[in-house]
């Protein structure tokens, strides 16, 4: 039997999952930036990796709650495209409303593939797959396939570009503290335990008398609100309403949360491994960026997504090998 | 004394299959009441439409003589019903911590979970179990006897007015079995009423004050325990006459007088991560070979290195063709069988049919001319659906909609069909009714005659001294002594493990 004294660092990472890979080779990613490129680790690049990719964060997050009750939302990315197109046409509010209002909006597309997988029990790859292609119309239909430009004198501007207290960009600052906050909610308290509960067992969690229906609304109506906030970033980002963009992002946010240990089918895994998973992502690409500049070689965007996909295999199974290590381990 | 539960006059059928028919209970506060009956014949179903897992086709239901309407386990616990159910409703993925508390957890100042308190919590009510485990590791990792007691101990711990147990001793042995029994007598005194199933009858007269007794849906009667007898409860169980039964002989299987063959497979000095530290033993046809011991004493992690399923780190396994055995591949194309401890885990495949999940390991055994023989498939399953008295509606039937024993008896059936050399069993009888465990000791001593072997592993002293020729007495994962029948009593069994329990310990 273990001792349940010690501290276990690997067990720490994972939090009972599968994690442990993922963190490896961030760091080892990290490391390899830092040796090789003079500006990696400069404050401007790592604030505009970050701001670029907090969108991808936010919804990676929303995501994991959904896959930790064994289920799926493919409609992410359409929903930030919705999203970013009425936070456009919100913008002359100022931010104080294109960002709840495009955040109520993705909330609403969330709590409707809430009713389509908990009231009408229809299969979560089927409801979102639907609203998917709802959302990706609503926001052609609204903004006439065109891009909605935000209003240049609004404060919406400030989002991406002015510095919070001094420090970060806006962006940064709002989606540390979204991480935070579903962090706090994952590990400490019953409705985040009951999401890894639900994925674990769903009849078994019924009859425990836990709440599964409401965990279940609440992930598909979080990772709805998770996508309206990253339409947000998106507006800011481009400085305008995006109905094109959001194609095959539910797919980099289920790679994020799968790279992160999380299982498939629910259960097990954590937000800091998918915001770890999220950072790796987009740290391939950075570093593909850095290495184009060097001007050695050039590798086009479609060469850069196969880069990404086989380096996506070698975390996996680099996951998959610790994982079964530390099985031998402990057990 | 008004009753606390009282259920009357309950129907319930499943897409027109009748589970249950006017069926009445009456539990008073602070009894300990019994439900008995064969496998099928109602219990899981009649408290689950009380705990609101299924809704009711007729009938009342009241709580201190006013309605009880309950229509989610979460509303029946916070009436003050808790249960632990037949099928572990428990979460193997997440910790026993979680397992325990979850829905109720010890919270901070602030809202949040504090999980140092919910550590200790749940250390503490294990603790009375004689349970001392890492709670902060997966539920799943440990065994099933843990897993049972961590459902026992969640259920306990939830303050209920009533505590169902549905067959919760299955998988302990005689000394948890005992820690239980002072748990529920503790309940009874507070005030708790316990309701009890089990297809042990011992257990009804050490604990229970009252018993009904369910056949084919319906109960047939409730009697103060006191006032009955073994027979006749097994009688009106079956309804049959108690001189018939008698006649039958429930309990005349005594092994020792076979007559065992050659060594097929021998185990010796076996060591492993597992915890075993030395086990030897080996395997003759034509035998029955018991493993006996208490939990953790090793006997399912034995079973698993001679199957190939976990790793031996000294020791060798040899199997008398000589031929390697070191994964479970290579055991099943020797000719070895393992029914598993773990039904839901590793064994039934609960959406496909009673059918599928008889057949499908011998489905290439079963071709003729490429195509598989449906005649012969059907002669078979219906052979073992009638050889175990296998409760269902149809071999078509989903498995997952049979009762608990019933499903077991499926799992059995399976790895019998296949005829294999070497069959290792452990605890082929868990939740199986008196009259089919009878059935099934002596279909399985058929096949020995015919030359199988078997290795059985039961927490039940009794089916263990009863079944087997000889019993190999595991302790701490070795092996420290042998006995021989006939000759095996459960109290020389007894003797054996508790012997050489104090000399280790001294
Ligand atoms: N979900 C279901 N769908 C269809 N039939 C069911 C379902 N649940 C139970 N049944 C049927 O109802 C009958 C009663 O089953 P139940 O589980 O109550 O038996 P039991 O008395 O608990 O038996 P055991 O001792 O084997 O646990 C069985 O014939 C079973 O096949
Ligand atoms: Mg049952």
């Amino acid at each position: 039997m273990l001792d349940t004294n010690s501290f276990d660092l690997r067990r720490f990472l994972q939090g009972g999952g599968h994690s442990f890979g993922v963190w490896v080779a961030l760091v080892a990613m990290i490391l390899f930036g830092l040796l090789r490129y003079e500006n990696f680790g400069s404050a401007y690049n790592i604030s505009s990796f970050l701001n670029y990719n907090a969108m991808f964060i936010v919804i990676s997050v929303g995501m994991c709650f959904v896959i930790l009750t064994g289920g799926i939302d493919l409609s992410v990315g359409s929903v930030a495209a919705f999203t970013s197109v009425i936070a456009a046409y919100l913008s002359p509010f100022g931010i104080e409303v294109a960002l709840p209002g495009a955040v109520l909006a993705g909330l609403a597309i969330g709590c409707l593939n809430a009713i389509f997988v908990v009231a009408m029990r229809i299969p979560p790859f089927i409801a979102t797959l639907a609203t998917m292609l709802g959302a990706k119309g609503g926001a052609l239909v609204i903004s006439g396939a065109q891009t909605i430009s935000i209003d240049w004198t609004s404060n919406f501007t400030k989002l991406g570009m002015e510095n919070a207290f001094g420090l970060l960009p806006w962006t940064i600052v709002i989606t540390a503290f979204v991480v935070i906050a579903l962090w706090v909610v994952l590990e400490r308290t019953s409705l985040g335990r009951t999401v890894l509960a639900v994925g674990g067992g769903e009849d078994a969690s019924t009859m425990m008398g836990l709440n599964v229906n409401r965990a279940k609304v609440f992930v598909y109506a979080l990772s709805g609100g998770c996508g309206g906030l990253a339409g947000v970033f998106l507006a800011s980002g481009f400085g305008a309403g995006q109905p094109l963009e959001g194609v095959g992002w539910e797919l980099s946010a289920i790679a994020s949360v799968v790279v992160g240990g999380t299982l498939l089918t629910g259960g097990m895994g954590t937000v800091g491994a998918t915001v770890a998973g999220a950072l790796l992502l987009g740290l391939v690409f950075n570093i593909l960026n850095f290495e184009n500049g060097r001007g050695v070689i050039s590798l086009s965007a479609y060469w850069q997504m196969v880069i990404r996909g086989g380096f996506l295999f070698v975390v996996i199974l680099l996951q998959s090998q610790l994982a079964s290590r530390a099985k031998g381990v402990t057990q | 004394m008004t009753d606390f539960i009282q259920m009357t006059g309950i129907g319930k059928s499943f897409a027109g299959i009748i589970a249950l028919k006017d069926a009445s209970l009456a539990i008073r506060p602070g009894e300990v009441h019994a439900i008995i009956g064969q496998n099928g014949a109602g219990k899981s179903t009649l408290i689950k439409i009380l705990t609101g897992v299924y809704r009711r086709d007729a009938g009342d239901v009241r709580k201190d003589g006013k309605p009880l309407a309950v229509s989610t386990p979460r509303e029946a616990q916070d009436a003050g019903i808790a249960t632990i159910y037949q099928e572990l409703s428990l979460v193997p993925l997440r910790s026993v911590t979680e397992n325990v508390v979850m829905g109720y957890e010890p919270r901070t100042r602030f809202g949040l979970i504090d999980w140092k308190a919910a550590h200790a919590r749940t250390r503490e009510i294990l603790a009375r179990f004689g349970v001392d485990v890492d709670v902060t590791r997966q539920l799943g990792s440990y065994s099933t006897a843990i897993q049972q007691l961590v459902a026992i101990a969640r259920a306990v711990s939830l303050d209920a007015k009533l505590v169902i147990m549905d067959e919760a001793t299955s998988s302990l042995d005689d000394q948890e079995i005992e820690t239980l029994f002072s748990v529920v007598r503790n309940l009874r005194d507070s005030g708790v009423a316990v309701l009890y199933i089990s297809h042990f009858l011992d257990e009804l007269y050490q604990i229970c004050d009252r018993v009904t007794i369910m056949r084919d849906g319906q109960t047939v009667a409730t009697h103060v325990v006191a006032e009955t007898t073994k027979l006749g409860l097994v009688s009106e169980m079956l309804g049959r006459d108690a001189s018939e039964i008698q006649a039958a002989g429930l309990t005349a299987l005594s092994g020792g007088h076979g007559n065992p063959g050659e060594v097929l497979l021998e185990a010796e000095g076996l060591r492993s991560k597992t915890g075993l530290r030395g086990t030897s033993f080996n395997i003759r046809k034509r035998e029955i070979v018991g493993l006996g011991g208490l939990l953790g004493s090793g006997r399912t992690e034995a079973a698993r290195a001679v199957f190939g399923l976990d790793a031996v780190s000294e020791g060798r396994v040899r199997h008398h063709s000589g031929a390697a055995l070191d994964t479970p591949a290579q055991a099943i194309a020797l000719g070895m069988g393992f029914l598993t401890e773990d039904r839901k885990a590793d064994g039934i495949i609960p959406h496909m049919s009673v059918r599928e999940n008889i057949t499908l390991a011998m489905l290439p055994r079963l071709k003729r001319m490429g195509a598989v023989d449906r005649e012969r498939e059907r002669e078979l399953v219906a052979h073992y659906i009638d050889a175990l008295q296998i409760k269902t509606s149809g071999m078509e039937q989903p498995i997952r909609e049979l009762s608990g024993g019933n499903q077991q008896k499926v799992l059995l059936a399976r790895w019998l069909a296949l005829e294999p050399e070497i069959l290792i069993l452990d605890e082929p009888t868990r939740g199986v009714d008196v009259g089919a465990k009878f059935e099934i000791q002596s279909i399985i001593r058929k096949q020995v005659a015919d030359g199988l072997a078997v290795l059985l592993i039961s927490s039940e002293f009794e089916e263990l001294v009863e079944g087997a020729d000889r019993i190999v007495v595991l302790q701490e994962g070795r092996s420290v002594s042998e006995l021989q029948n006939p000759g095996i009593t459960e109290g020389a069994l007894i003797n054996a493990i508790a012997h050489h329990h104090e000399r280790s310990v001294a």
